[in-house]
């Protein structure tokens, strides 16, 4: 027994607890339930709902237990009748303003106040004066709100404020004329607003996609796994009917806590989507046909076995890093049978140099909770609130103890926490950046790393000097690499030069993970230069880009619209289109796949598919199908293997989706992640070019085809707007106004486009974002373009 | 003594008598019998026949899709979807009553909040086809456009014990 460790006595119990605990937390843990409605665990003490008024020897009057810290010897009764009449005097209090519609309140059945009312109610109401009403604000696509249930609880304007950095909601007027609200009507921006329906313990937040279509009681809840992020957060499924009716977090502290993203929470529309491909379609002679499994696998087996031999490197196969281990698996097992190593999932990844020195996944570089004790994080082409939305409040959390979080980005992005150090520059400069802050380091440190002449002509200035100084003062430091980090044109070079930073700062390098199964397709071997488990191989295939550029006659598709998904989409669209065959493993018919695939095969996808999923930080985390697929869909998994059968592969006889991950399992389990490595020195630093650069960034609601179709998500702003974003400053020198077009010319296809004003860019700048159709024949995410008013 | 007594009492039929004593009784009182189907019973304003849905005056639904009578149903007899209509209000899409199910608990009538679920006193239907007995929403609100009245005129007599 520790010194802060004492004694208290609950209804007559003895506890033990700490020092400074509050007498909630201490009887939560003993399983005494004291009734509540402000207290939150996660959230500060606020106080101010008063249900948890217990009795305490000595006190004169009621305490309430969420604020009242523990002493040693203390007495407590929880449910003596003075503390009942405390308590129910407090619920008669809470139940004078609220409204009795709770047969059409979607919190019933699951709502705290009506719970609570049922021990603590009075039958009968003494109240006979006007109850209040309060008007319903409009708050977004995703959040509905009913304010006149609302019992002034204030859990989500402290979860705002403390969890998700974003004052969005506020309490306005004070006792009968308090109301909670945004004060100007706006819809709620924050990447994580759906978590004020869960922290809400009455209906007065409640989810809109959801709103109305289902009790409760009716739903069975499903554990899942969010597909949208390389976190893997957990999810419960909550079905009625087999239909998936909403999505609610799975508590796990190592991972997501209680929290959940918008993404990850609204995506399940998308499965419901009026695209959905429900049976196998073949197309001939221009026209789609519906067919049956065995015609479309006959075909598909036929149409393979063609490149199979001399031409066997003509086959390729691009899977989703979105697709389970097992698929992704199952996939290379086919087409390295096939005599082809041309498989890949890096469909973002422009760089492919220096694959020798990959790591066996990109890897977070540590435990996801251990994010929260660094004290310094240098972020590199990364915007973790909209990319890793539960990353970032680690992060967050990091800031809020005192963790110097610095930048270097191509957007000026706005994060929910203070940045110490940032650095804004085209991509080509972002690299110059990275440099001097590698050179600056390694002045600081007095460590000297073999970089030849590369960082001769780097030049140093103050700012570089801060953030080297700061990473090499950290005691527990972190390089991070985001999404645009993995997608750049140079990634081989920035992946030098932030190594080195790493090592000589003795931080950690990890990488954020853009996907949620990235690790795990890099562990199957769904690469050209990997077998499974990280094995070397002699002859690497072709890798995304060049499967792309070498014009090969039979694609495989997994799960990728490719003119959405490819980092390359013109390039890619042109080489599918020449292609003899494209196989196109989908759940949905997306417009690209119409166009270029002549067979598609219609999967599983999420809560009806089965599978494992690893995430950034290594974690193996397995799933089952709770809902069954649409029409004649099927998990991925059997639609491969029943098509490796076919094609003669051996040891392909796996009964279950266990099988084959036991298999898998026993391969990759001993891979241990490690990012560093003896990386090849590039030659030299690109030089940066006179003209406009493009950036680019896949907006949080449109990274995969499953959250493209989800409705609500849609109608948020983060989605991608096929718009040329451009800062004032070159807005005015090409004299754009009011709603004036430009013309967009890239390596030799130019675009009409409309153009936003986004002062988030440097000058020699800008954005178009990716995943949208109107900008994907631009071709290239990075590099240079030539911008002219129309 | 008592033995010679009963062997008399039995060989001269007196229990029989006894009997038939109360058969005359009747034979000469006013009969009850009820002449179905051309008379009828009377009924408690609380009977539990045929369902309804009934509507408010302004021809509005009742029903708001809190799915209580759904839940309550020991026979699992009621299925209920439900959606935000266009005016914003929480409304069924289908409301299904299974009579094969139904075994007339009145549990549904007891918790519906708005009184729309309504069980009435018509007891003589009967289906020729499979599914005449599955009530769906809209022959439903019929029966109680049909009964509005009499619906009405039970509850308004049984109001003061409810």
């Amino acid at each position: 027994m520790t010194d802060d460790t004492i004694t208290i006595e609950v209804d007559g119990k003895p506890l033990q607890a700490r020092k400074g605990q509050m007498l909630i937390e201490v009887t939560d843990a003993n399983d005494i339930y004291i009734p509540r409605f402000c207290y939150h665990k996660k959230l500060t003490i606020a106080a101010n709902c008063r249900m948890c008024l217990v009795q305490v020897e000595k006190a004169p009057k009621p305490l309430p237990a969420c604020a009242t810290p523990v002493m040693d010897g203390m007495k407590v009764q929880t449910r003596s009748a003075y503390a009942r009449d405390a308590q129910k005097a407090v619920m008669e209090f809470l139940l004078i303003n609220h409204p009795l519609d709770c047969p059409i309140c979607d919190q019933g059945g699951e709502c705290e106040l009506q719970d609570l009312a049922m021990g603590y109610g009075s039958d009968v109401s003494r109240y006979q004066e006007k109850k209040r009403v309060v008007k319903d604000k409009n708050i977004g696509p995703l959040v509905q709100t009913e304010m006149t249930r609302c019992i002034h609880c204030t859990r989500c304007v402290r979860f705002g404020e403390e969890i998700a950095g974003l004052r969005e909601l506020g309490a306005t007027g004070r006792s009968e004329f308090m109301e909670i609200g945004t004060y100007v009507e706006k819809s709620m921006v924050s990447e994580l607003s759906g978590n004020v329906i869960d922290v809400c313990p009455v209906g007065a937040l409640t989810s809109k996609p959801f709103r109305f279509s289902a009790r409760t009681w009716e739903m069975t809840q499903y554990p899942g796994i969010a597909p949208h992020d390389g976190t893997g957060s957990n999810i419960h499924f909550h079905v009625k009917h087999d239909v998936v009716k909403r999505v609610v977090p799975a508590e796990n502290e190592a991972i997501n806590e209680v929290w959940l993203s918008d993404r990850d929470r609204f995506s399940y529309e998308g499965l419901y989507s009026q695209d959905r491909l429900t049976v196998p379609m073949v197309k001939e002679n221009g026209v789609w046909r519906e067919t049956s499994w065995e015609a479309a696998l006959d075909q598909v087996a036929s149409r393979m076995q063609k490149p199979v031999g001399a031409t066997a490197s003509q086959l390729g196969a691009l899977i989703s890093p979105t697709a389970t281990s097992e698929e992704a698996w199952l996939m290379q097992k086919l087409v390295r049978a096939a005599g082809s190593n041309n498989i890949d999932h890096r469909l973002h990844q422009s760089d492919f140099t220096d694959a020798a020195h990959d790591p066996a996944f990109p890897w977070l570089g540590q435990a996801i909770p251990e994010l929260e004790q660094l004290d310094t994080v240098l972020l590199i082409g990364a915007w973790p609130r909209k990319e890793q939305p539960l990353l970032n409040l680690r992060l967050r959390k990091a800031a809020l103890r005192g963790a110097n979080i610095m930048v270097v980005n191509t957007i000026d992005y706005d994060f929910n926490y203070k940045i110490s150090d940032k650095l804004i520059s085209d991509p080509v400069t972002l690299i110059h950046d990275v440099a001097a802050v590698l050179k600056a380091v390694s002045e600081i440190s007095g460590n000297k790393i073999e970089s030849g002449k590369l960082l001769e002509a780097v030049v140093v200035n103050d700012k570089h000097r801060a953030i080297a100084s700061k990473l090499a003062a950290g005691k527990k430091s972190a390089i991070l690499a985001g999404n645009q980090f993995m997608a750049h044109t140079q990634y081989s070079t920035l992946r030098y030069l932030a190594g080195h930073i790493a090592s000589l700062s003795a931080s950690s390098f990890g990488y954020l993970g853009e996907s949620a199964n990235e690790a795990g397709c890099w562990l199957a071997g769904a690469i050209p230069h990997r077998g499974t488990g990280a094995k070397k191989i002699d002859q690497p295939g072709l890798n995304a880009r060049s499967m792309m550029e070498q014009k090969l006659s039979t694609y495989l598709l997994f799960n990728i619209e490719p003119e959405l998904d490819c980092a390359n989409a013109a390039l890619a669209m042109a080489s599918l289109q020449n292609a003899e065959t494209v196989i196109a493993f989908t759940p949905y018919k997306s417009a690209s796949l119409l166009q270029v695939a002549n067979i598609m095969l219609p999967i599983a996808i999420y809560a009806e598919n089965e599978g494992s999923m690893i995430n950034v930080a290594g974690q193996s985390q397995v799933y089952s199908a709770c809902v069954p697929a649409q029409g004649e869909a099927r998990p991925g998994w059997k639609i491969l293997r029943v098509l490796a059968n076919r094609l003669g592969v051996a040891a392909s006889e796996y009964q279950s989706v266990e099988a084959v991950r036991n298999e898998l399992n026993t391969v990759i389990s001993s891979v241990t992640p490690d990012n560093r490595a003896d990386w090849v020195r590039p030659e030299a630093l690109p030089s940066v070019p006179g003209g406009i650069l493009r950036t680019t960034e896949i907006p949080m609601n449109s990274v995969d085809t499953l959250v493209r179709r989800a409705e609500a998500l849609q109608q948020t702003a983060d989605v991608a707007d096929g718009a040329v974003h451009i800062n004032s400053n070159l807005a005015g020198k090409l004299r754009l106004n009011g709603s004036s077009k430009l013309v967009a010319q890239q390596q030799g296809s130019a675009l009409e486009l409309n153009y936003v004003l986004d002062n988030r860019l440097p000058d020699n700048t800008v954005l178009i974002q990716a995943a949208h159709p109107a900008t994907s024949a631009l071709g290239a995410w990075f590099g240079e373009i030539t911008l002219r008013k129309l | 003594m008592q033995k010679i007594g009963q062997y008399f009492q039995s060989l001269l039929l007196w229990e029989l008598l006894k009997g038939l004593q109360l058969t005359g009784k009747y034979l000469f009182k006013r009969k009850i019998t009820v002449q179905y189907p051309e008379e009828k019973t009377p009924m408690s304003p609380r009977f539990r026949g045929l369902h309804a849905l009934r509507r408010y005056p302004n021809g509005e639904e009742r029903c708001i899709a809190c799915k209580l009578c759904e839940a309550v149903c020991p026979a699992v007899a009621i299925t209920i979807d439900s959606e935000q209509r266009s005016d914003g209000t929480r409304r069924t899409t289908r409301y299904d009553i299974d009579l094969t199910k139904c075994i007339f608990c009145g549990f549904c009538e007891e918790s519906c909040p708005v009184d729309s679920i309504v069980e009435t006193h018509v007891f003589e239907y009967h289906g020729e086809k499979k599914g005449d007995l599955l009530m769906t929403k809209q022959r439903l609100l019929e029966n109680g456009d049909k009964y509005e009245q009499q619906i009405a005129a039970a509850r308004a007599s049984d109001a003061m014990y409810r």
